[in-house]
Parts: structure tokens; sequence; C-alpha cells
């Protein structure tokens, strides 16, 4: 029988189908972190269970620490509570613990595939939604409630319905300036915030194809953003590149059963999707939100539609009232007042030399508050060690500690009540980046631009 | 374990006629700090319950004393976006046992599902009749009957089934959760985990 991607890999680790219930899921690679977390353990202590396999679990503090100063205790309490109870119940379990300053820290979407953590075939789960981002690699990757944290600590296994599977085909080429955000963002506009609710997403085509592999972990991760349980890409040459050599990768006679093993991941012709969707490359232009969710997207050349586009009015005017934009109005040269470029879902390496070489030989607009923040410690080394740092402080700009910073605004980092913000991240939603903050999502490069004027700009415009 | 049996439940609703609620309007992330599972339903819809001077916002629909009971009834797409449990957790210990909408983001219903709050999803046409059932009389009463997975309006007597697999039925009527049926495996998953090479 002709099978897709999703198939192999699910099909492979599951333990029991019940009859009309969830199947029992093993799960081969479990990242933490301090926040959703610290309830599980208590789980586990109330009725007195075991980790299962520490081995399989990695350990991180990111959502909610401080990007200045790490090398000092964290000020605010209960996160430095939520950061030591991580600490403590890791020494207590055995489970792998990279704190603040280690160098292997991180956001845990970020360091889980920068040490060869994350490899194809793999089921992975995180207690953050955007545990889609390592899809990237061909591996089944979503995000799970603490219960579920706890399950997985307790029995390295989650119970879980099969979702229904979609693919996306992106084909064609790109044109220039076009990043692997944009086509996230293009897709999530075409199929609005919830098209994909209930779906496992396979995306395949020419534009995938040819995308890096940060390039492809940006749009895996933004898959929850429509919905989707997650999103996933058939591993090929250069997935393998990336992962070879890396700490937790296979080594030697390993590697090469893992090549060949690796090499069968990938959906046989026929296979068949529930849901299929058709895109052309060329016809996606650098994107920007004008809304409170991600599926409010537009060319950032073009104006704000009309409410009657809208499937919910009410939700749409609210949505603007919020902004403070109106149906009609420009995206270009709007005022603004914050631009953060980081996260999970563009806080890699190449999202830094991207923004890097856009305003290189430029000076930052002095209205603008730039928040760079890098996603690990790995990537903040490689800004130092290839000179993008002296271009970022050349131009004007500061570097701060990696971490989750200002996606989710759990620490000091928030985009003040009623300021405006460019940003990298994955979510628009009213408040997320601080109460009353008003978050624009766009990629790296719309990040730099706007960085430079003050206000959004169309990178091509200045490039 | 962790929650009580859900069997009949008869209540009035608490409209939020509302779609797309992410799981930042739920629980503000600023709230996730805590290390045990306490305090949440305080914060339920934060800002959007209350100023920021902690004056309380009277136009929300949980500050009007008309409104209250054992379920939430709200728009399309609830509880998109993060994975947080902590959402589930504000609207449980907050007293909604049920929440009715016409369509649920995954995670959130995965959630709800795991630590005892019955999501029951019906159509965009009995969802409206819902919400104005309440609009004409904030006091009319629904029953939610597990067993049968209906939904009644009392007073127009109307019902529609409802969807739950049979296997999150019974936890949900027996008050157990998924731990407890995987605990009873562990033997299969050990092999299972000894004989997966990668
Ligand atoms: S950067 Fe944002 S989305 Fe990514 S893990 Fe951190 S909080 Fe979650």
């Amino acid at each position: 029988m002709a099978n897709t991607l999703f198939d192999k890999v699910w099909d492979s680790h599951v333990i029991e189908k019940i009859e009309d219930g969830p199947d029992v899921l093993f799960i081969d690679k479990h990242f933490i972190h301090e926040v959703t977390s610290p309830v599980a353990f208590v789980g586990l202590k109330n009725r007195k269970l075991k980790v299962m396999f520490p081995e399989r679990t990695f350990a991180t503090a990111d959502h909610n620490t401080p990007t200045l100063n790490q090398h000092l205790p964290i000020k605010d309490e209960l996160s430095a509570l939520q950061v030591k109870t991580l600490e403590k119940n890791c020494n207590e379990h055995g489970i792998d613990f990279w704190g603040l300053g280690h160098k292997k820290n991180g956001i845990v979407h970020v360091i889980g595939p920068e040490n060869g953590i994350t490899q194809p075939g793999l089921t992975i789960v995180c207690g953050d939604s955007h545990t889609s981002t390592h899809g990237a690699f061909g591996a089944i990757a979503f995000g799970i409630g603490t219960s579920e944290v706890e399950m997985v600590l307790a029995c390295q296994s989650i119970m879980q319905q099969k979702p229904k599977k979609m693919r996306i085909n992106v084909d064609g080429e790109l044109n220039r300036y076009v990043t692997p955000k944009d086509v996230a963002l293009y897709i999530i506009s075409k199929l609005s915030s919830s098209g994909a609710t209930g779906y496992f997403v396979e995306y395949s085509g020419r534009v995938f194809k040819e995308m890096s592999m940060e390039g492809r972990m940006t749009v895996c991760n933004l898959s929850i953003e429509m919905g989707a349980r997650g999103g996933m890409i058939a591993p090929d040459n250069k997935t393998y590149e990336y992962i070879k050599g890396k700490e937790y990768a296979p080594k030697d006679q390993e590697w090469d059963k893992a090549v060949t093993y690796w090499s069968s991941l990938k959906t046989d012709k026929g296979a068949i999707f529930d849901k299929e969707y058709n895109f052309i490359g060329k016809d996606i232009e650098p994107m920007i939100t004008y809304g409170t969710n991600p599926g409010m997207a537009i060319p950032i050349s073009k104006s704000i539609p009309s409410s009657d586009t809208s499937d919910s009015k009410t939700s749409y005017i609210k949505a603007l009232n919020y902004m403070e934009f109106k149906e009609g109005d420009q995206m270009i040269g709007k005022k603004i007042d914050y631009v953060f470029l980081g996260s999970c879902t563009n806080g890699r390496i190449e999202d830094f030399r991207v923004f890097a070489n856009l305003i290189k030989g430029k000076k930052k607009s002095d209205n603008v508050d730039a928040w760079l923040v890098p996603g690990s410690h790995k990537v903040l080394k490689s800004i130092k060690d290839e000179g993008i740092l002296d271009v970022l402080t050349d131009s004007g700009f500061k570097l701060r500690e990696p971490g989750c910073s200002a996606c989710l605004a759990m620490n000091d980092d928030k985009i003040p009540k009623g300021k405006y913000a460019v940003s990298t991240t994955n979510r628009n939603f009213e408040g997320r980046q601080g109460p009353g903050a008003r978050t624009l999502l766009a990629s790296p490069l719309v990040a730099a631009a706007t960085a430079i004027t003050g206000k959004i700009t169309d990178p091509r415009e200045i490039i | 374990m962790a929650y009580d049996k859900f069997e009949i439940l008869k209540s009035t609703g608490v409209p939020l006629n509302i779609d797309n609620v992410d799981t930042d309007q739920i629980i503000p992330a600023r709230f996730l700090k805590a290390t045990e599972r306490k305090g949440f339903g305080d914060n339920l819809f934060r800002d959007w319950r209350y100023n920021s001077d902690g004056s309380s916002i009277d136009s929300f629909p949980l500050n009007n004393q008309k409104y209250n009971g054992k379920i939430l009834v709200a728009g399309k797409n609830f509880g998109c976006g993060s994975s947080r449990e902590h959402a589930v957790w504000a609207i449980y210990d907050y007293g909604f046992r049920a929440v009715v909408s016409s369509f649920f983001a995954d995670i959130f219903k995965n959630n709800c599902l795991n630590i005892g709050v019955l999501p029951i999803q019906v159509s965009d046409s009995f969802l409206s009749e819902i919400f104005s059932q309440i609009d004409n009389d904030s006091e009319s009463l629904f029953e939610v009957n597990l067993e049968n997975q209906e939904f009644i309006i009392k007073k127009l007597d109307k019902k529609e089934v409802f969807n739950i697999s049979l296997y999150k039925k019974g936890n949900m009527s027996n008050g157990y959760d998924d731990i407890d049926y995987l605990l009873n495996k562990k033997e299969e998953i050990s092999r299972f985990a000894n004989k997966f090479i990668f």
C-alpha cells in the first residue's frame, strides 16, 4: 500500500490501537522547560513515580528567563523559582539540564536540532505548541499539555488520536527577498488560523526542497498557527548534512544504518491525503500581519482588506480596533516603535545573517527600540564568530542573551501598551508581547528594513 | 485521578460570543509562573476581565451578575494558540466543567479531556441558538448528558448530539486519566523501546 511520510513514522510508533479511542504512541525524544513541566513533576511525586527513560528527556530554561545579565541571579522571584524547580527535578530524576549560562542552553526548538537530537523518523514532543519546528527533519513533532508531559515522563508514551493528513505543495521558485517566513504567512493567510485544525501537514514541492534547514524549521514551526498539529518535510541530503557530526547524531556504522532508514522516509507515489493544497512560489511576496491572529496577513505592499472578505465580522472589527488600524490602510509607511528579532521561528543564525546583510552600512532609526535575541548560545557564538556582532554594533544595534524573550513576554521583555512592534515571532494575539502590545508578524528582512527607517518598509525598496 | 467524575450536568451558561479566542486571552503568559496548580481561576481571561489598575470591566460577561453557571459557551475556534494546560486549569478552577463551541483547537481539546473539562462541539446553527437562548433569558437551563452525548436546551426541548470517543467518555465518566491507563502498559512500552533502534 502507498503510504505517506506521516503514516510511516506514526504507524511505526504505535504500541496499541484502542478501539474507538486514541493510539498509544511511543515517544522517542522529549523536551521540557521551566514553565510547563513543574506541575507534571508534582504529578509524578503524588503518584510516587519515577521517570521511565530519563535519557530521552532534555531540559532547558528559556521561556521565563532574562535576556540581560544572565550571569547574575534571576531577579524575578517566581521565574527564579521555576528555573530552580526544574533544575531540582532534573537532578532528582537524572535528566540532562541545560540551564542559564550552559553552552547548550537556548530556546527548546533551537537547541534540539543544533545538537543533533532532532532526527528523521522520530516522535518528538514538548509542552510548547511550536514543537512542530522539529518536523523540518521528517520527524513527527508536536506540542502537548502538562498532563501529557507527565505521561511521557512516567511512561515514555502518550495517547493520541491519529490526525488527518494534509499536503501543501508549493512549486516553482520564490521571488527575490521572499523568505521562508513569508511562505508560511502566505499559506496561513490562505488557509486561515484554523484551516488545518485536525490535520498533520506535509510540505512538499520545489520551494521546500530548495529551502535551507533553517527555513524549513521556520515553516514547520508556523504549522500550528493554522491549527495543524504539526508539519513535516521529507528528509533529504540537506537534512543529513545538517545532522552529521552533531553531538547526538549517530556515528560511524550507526550513521550509515540511520541514513539508509531515513532515505525510506518519504511519501510513496499514489499515497492519499485527506486534503491537498497547491500554491505557486512566484505568487508570494514579503508578508506582514495587520490583525490579531497570524491568518490576518497580507503582502506588505497591499492595504488592509475589507471586513466583508472576513468570515467573522465581529472578530475582524475587534482586531482592527485593538490594532487601531482601519480598513483600506496602507501597511507601508506605518510608524513602528519596536523591532524584535528572535524566537524559535526566526532566532537562528540564518535569520541573523539575513538581518545583518540588510542593515550593513546603515543606521538604526532613532525612533525604534530593537531587541535582537539569539535563539541559543550556539547561535550567539556564531553571531560573534562570523563578525555579525560587529555589523550590528556599527549600525547601532545591541544584542541580548538567548531565550524566548518577547515572543511570549513572560520575562521583563514586554512591548509597552499601545506600542507597535514588527516581530519575527509567531503570534500577534492581543497582549501576546505584553499587555496592550500591538504585534505585526514579518520576516527578519522586513524587520531589518523597518528598524532602519522607523516605519513599515518593503525590504525590496532599500536593498 | 485528578478530577471529579462527570455525570449529568444541568446548568445555566456563560456566553463568550467571540471567535478565535486564543490561550493567551484565556490565561496571559505572565500568570504561568506557578510551580503548582493553584489559583489559576482568578486570572482566567485576566485582561478582558480587569483593567490594568485592577478594576473590573463590567461589560465582560464573566463580570456580569446576570451570567453564571458551569458551562462556558464560546465562539468558533476556541482555545487556539499555545499548548499551555494552564488555560484549561483556569477554566476548571473558575468552576466550568464544560465548554461549548462550534470548533476547538486540537491541543486545547486534548488538554480539556485530560483534566476533566468536557469540550462539546456543536454545529454553528445550534451554537447560535444557544447564544440567543442565553440572550433572551440568562436563567435558561442547559443539560449535558455525557452518556447519551447530548447537549440539551431545556426550554426549547432541543438537543444536539456531540462526538466523543468511547475511550475518553469512559475516562470522563469515571474521573480517571490516561496515565492510569499507560501505567498498566509499562512492560509493553519497555519491550517496544528496546526493539526500536532509532
Ligand atoms: S520562542 Fe516563543 S514559541 Fe518558541 S518556544 Fe519560546 S515561547 Fe514558545
